[in-house]
């Protein structure tokens, strides 16, 4: 039984021990798509941690206290029996399996004390709402495998929100067995970031990969707060095909754990903000997206202070492509004589000199 | 910036060149005769294969060329919006100009004898480029049947007991004749397909640009590349010859290859070097019949007349073969990778009707780019070896005569001042007197000499005349690169804003290092590792420097120039088509070549 799989061990069978989020996380790791990394504590840890006689014992006395058709008395048992489970001391077992999996992480990243995300990730995906797991939490940059531990236990604590233990048993619920798996996933540091399409937005060429990107966090590249850095990929040769390097105003700056808001000049404003080794392994990983999804992709990715080349560019989201998947592609071969073709060349050829960046 | 090129009247003659009109035929000039229409074309330098200024002979394979060129696109073909590329010499410098057909009508009436006649080739390719390997083995073999002797002192007696009716004289002037005559017959052959071979292509190219508007050249002419061409067997037999040198053992002759003479007296002296001699022997002919040049000049070396030359390659692969590197070309890599790229663009098409138009054009590309690839080893190089060797065995006729002061000399005369030349020694020989050409003949050809020394110095401007609004002309892109970008880029001055140069991204990657400038072929031993070579073109027989080297620059080239071939070929990042790169690089600057973007910065230095 595990208590802990981080994301590059992640198997199939595994999927309702670590619930959608971390199963998710665990197939793009597999199929080379390089997520931040991380673990996930199963739920099989939770139900060790809540099959504690005494704990079990007091959540089920707190919880008769609560009656969902008088909302004010909820929200005391819910005080409560968070309280009691955040005071709960966990099992060694696990927290040894959860110190190791940290300080494995650590050191990949080589660092002491990494910060991570801490996030819940709903296993009962076929309940009519996610309202049933309780109100996600997510803790951000926490750090050490003591604090780690304590932002998995309010997680697990979630559970008992007022509004979702009134919505247990308004949906007949209530006597379900509840089960939390919690994923545990670095933050990004990022140097640079931003998004990228598997295809040319301004002329839809398939053949290409498109990156936008600016120091720092995404954000402004996704609101278009600034004109970012702009690169055409070949997705064939991974030749850059066409490159506009932008005066960049702005960078949303990761330090320490907080985020700095830095108006740029000099070289940081009017430099790239990515080598070319780095704007083909963005590209690359755009491609593998597609490939992994089957069709055109929209995917954010960022850069990573923390990470070692090459294991440095990750992938933080990736949906589909919209604007131009949906459109008919018209029809290249508009002859199926290849002679009337050649006289067609013929009489308007195509330059064959390489379009200057524009 | 300018919005014309200088007009061809109002270049001046260089000091001491004055009279070097006298040294073309009349017809090649610029002359007011024409000017009207002179005045109103553009016209460009062809750098590719005329670098530098022709001798008079040196001419005449310009003149072959740009006829031929342009007698199949006018008369064979009728491709339908082009007629020939017409030809100039100004101050010694090639010049040339793609006429277009002006009148839409016109273009129309010729579609259907364009689609008849090129149809037919397509149609028909494999067994007529079959054909045109045997016509040109034929050809080789008459023009080595040529022969220049000696007026003899008196005619053999068989001349006399056979009734032959005819003398000495009349074979020198015919068999004169009769190579000039093969000479312009195998400029004919070499155009019979390669007009077709680059419409096919342009072709498959433009359904490349519109099915991926930003896809790299470079991806599409690998697509059609040939794994296995005959323009690199040269190369491949030095490679095999340094192995056989290490498996025999005689590996340690090449040190001296800088001394040919010493290489074989050494090898001769032992039965394994005897063994190497004989493996030698049987891949010189033809594949050493490689010029180091663009093989249109008489002073371009030829390797097979200068074995240091093919010994100094040998002698590298022998030192990087013991120093355990590999010299092997990965033949299955290059065939898998060239799949690889064909599969993945094929997939990215929307439909399967493009794919198939894809798989269609591409087809026929690869089946013409056989020809576009070969065809210059059978011409420029093997069968011009042949045409210089016999040229200088008549020049050895003529300076025995007192005409020449050397062999050499015979390509200072005009192609038609040779008969003269010829008739003016058989009538002597014949009266029994003295010619005048012992007297006339070297006092003109110190004057030319003179005039091409001046020529030498002067610096022929890329381009005459007005700019064409847009550039369609499809073998001026494709051959010389000439676009209406670079002709916009000429008239600015060839830089951009940053101050680097720009050029055609012909060769992916990205290398720094020394700048090493190098004009023609002599200086290859310049060339020191890790050098960046910035030169006005490459030859396909520049080929062994390549492991030495770290990126290419050329002034001139376009996507199918040949220094364009070779530099993908052996995997060299290389910008091409420069301009200006001899010009502004400087030996010893450090430069980054990027050849994926087509530019080139100057660092420090």
């Amino acid at each position: 039984m595990h208590f802990v799989v981080p994301f590059d061990e992640y198997r199939p069978e595994l999927r309702p021990q670590v619930g959608g989020k971390n199963a998710s996380l665990g197939e793009m790791t597999a199929a080379g798509l390089p997520v931040p990394p991380g673990f996930a504590i199963t739920t099989t840890a939770f139900t060790a941690h809540f099959g504690d006689p005494d704990l079990s014992r007091d959540l089920k006395a707190l919880l008769t206290e609560a009656d969902p058709g008088r909302p004010e008395t909820v929200e005391p048992v819910s005080q409560a029996v968070r309280a009691r489970v955040e005071a709960a001391p966990l099992n060694a077992e696990l927290t040894a399996a959860l110190s190791a999996a940290y300080d494995r992480l650590c050191e990949r990243c080589q660092a002491d004390d990494i910060a991570v995300a801490v996030r819940s990730s709903a296993t009962c995906e076929d309940a009519p709402d996610a309202s049933f797991a309780g109100e996600h939490d997510s803790f951000l940059w926490i750090r050490g495998a003591a604090d780690i531990t304590h932002h998995v236990v309010r997680c697990w604590s979630s559970l008992w929100t007022a509004r979702a233990i009134c919505y247990r048993a308004t949906t007949g619920y209530a006597g379900a067995a509840v089960a939390m798996s919690v994923g545990v996933q670095k933050m990004v540091r990022p140097i640079a970031s931003g998004v990228a399409f598997t295809l040319n937005p301004s002329n839809g060429d398939r053949s290409q990969v498109a990156i936008d990107a600016n120091w720092g966090l995404g954000e402004p590249v996704v609101s278009g707060e600034v004109t970012p850095d702009h690169y055409l990929v070949d997705k064939v040769l991974y030749e850059i095909t066409e490159r506009r390097v932008s005066h960049k105003t702005v960078e949303l700056r990761v330090e320490g754990d907080g985020i700095r808001r830095v108006e740029l000049d000099g070289d940081r404003a009017h430099g790239p903000c990515l080598s070319d080794e780095e704007i083909t392994a963005v590209a690359r990983l755009a491609r593998q997206a597609e490939r992994h999804y089957g069709c055109p992709q929209d995917i954010e990715w960022a850069l990573d202070s923390e990470l070692v080349s090459p294991e440095n560019v990750v992938l933080l989201q990736s949906r589909p492509e919209t604007v131009w998947s949906s459109r008919a592609r018209p029809p290249v071969a508009t002859s199926t004589n290849v002679m009337d073709s050649i006289v067609s060349t013929l009489c308007a050829p195509i330059y064959t000199r390489a379009q200057p960046a524009t | 910036m300018s919005d014309r090129f200088p007009s061809p009247f109002e270049i001046e003659t260089p000091p001491g060149a004055e009279g070097w009109e006298e040294l073309y035929p009349y017809y090649m000039v610029f002359s007011a005769d024409r000017r009207e229409y002179e005045d109103s074309m553009f016209w460009f330098q062809d750098g590719i294969h005329w670098p530098a200024a022709l001798t008079p002979w040196d001419a005449t394979f310009f003149e072959y060329a740009l006829a031929a060129l342009s007698q199949y696109n006018t008369r064979h073909y009728l491709i339908p919006p082009a007629l020939g590329v017409d030809a100039r010499i100004l101050n010694g410098y090639a010049y040339l100009s793609p006429v277009g057909v002006a009148d839409p009508a016109e273009i129309e009436a010729r579609v259907p004898h364009f689609l008849e006649r090129a149809g037919y080739y397509f149609g028909n390719w494999d067994r007529l480029y079959a054909q045109w390997m045997e016509k040109m083995r034929v050809l080789i073999g008459e023009m080595e049947a040529v022969s220049f002797d000696p007026l003899p002192e008196k005619e053999e007696i068989e001349v006399v007991t056979e009734g032959h009716g005819t003398g000495s004289g009349l074979t020198l002037i015919s068999s004169y004749h009769r190579l000039i005559d093969l000479a312009l017959k195998l400029w004919q052959y070499h155009f019979e397909f390669l007009n077709l071979g680059y419409a096919a292509y342009l072709d498959y190219f433009g359904f490349c640009k519109q099915a991926f508007p930003n896809i790299p050249d470079l991806s599409i002419a690998k697509m059609v590349a040939g794994v296995e061409v005959d323009l690199f067997r040269p190369d491949e037999e030095l490679k095999g010859l340094a192995r056989a040198a290490v498996e025999l053992g005689v590996d340690k002759a090449f040190n001296l290859a800088g001394d040919a003479e010493a290489v074989l007296a050494e090898l001769r002296g032992s039965p394994a070097g005897q063994q190497w001699l004989e493996r030698f022997e049987s891949v010189k002919h033809p594949w050493f019949n490689f010029s180091s040049g663009s093989g249109f000049y008489h002073t371009d070396r030829i390797w097979i007349e200068h074995l240091s030359i093919p010994f100094g390659f040998i002698g590298n692969y022998v030192a990087k073969l013991n120093a355990g590197e590999s010299i092997d070309r990965p033949v299955e890599e290059v065939r898998a990778e060239r799949e690889r790229i064909v599969a993945e663009y094929r997939e990215l098409l929307g439909s399967d009707e493009d794919r198939a138009a894809f798989a269609g054009k591409l087809g026929l590309a690869r089946t013409v780019f056989p020809y576009v690839e070969n065809h210059n080893f059978y011409v420029e190089h093997w069968s011009h070896s042949v045409l210089w060797r016999k040229m200088r065995d008549l020049g050895r006729v003529l300076a025995k005569e007192g005409f020449l002061a050397d062999a050499d000399d015979v390509f200072f005369l005009k192609r038609n001042e040779i008969p003269d030349a010829i008739y003016d020694s058989y009538i002597a020989w014949a009266v029994g007197v003295g010619p005048r050409g012992t007297a006339y003949w070297p006092r003109e050809i110190e004057r030319r000499k003179g005039i091409l020394g001046a020529l030498a110095q002067w610096s022929p401007p890329k381009a005459l005349g007005k700019p064409p609004e847009v550039v369609t002309e499809p073998f001026t892109i494709m051959l010389w690169g000439i676009t209406s970008e670079s002709v916009t880029a000429w008239l600015g001055g060839g830089t951009g804003e940053s101050g680097g140069l720009s050029g055609f991204a012909a060769s992916p990657g990205v290398a720094e290092g020394p700048a090493r400038v190098i004009f023609s072929a002599e200086q290859i031993g310049e060339i020191e590792q890790g050098d960046i070579l910035v030169a006005p073109l490459t030859a396909p027989s520049w080929a062994p420097i390549f492991g030495k080297i770290g990126a290419t620059v050329t002034d001139i080239g376009g996507m199918m120039s040949h220094a364009a071939i070779v530099c993908r070929e052996y995997g060299l990042p290389a910008v091409t088509g420069t301009a200006f790169g001899t010009r502004q690089i400087k030996t010893g600057q450090r430069i980054r070549v990027d050849g994926s973007a087509g530019t080139v910065t100057v660092l420090e230095g």
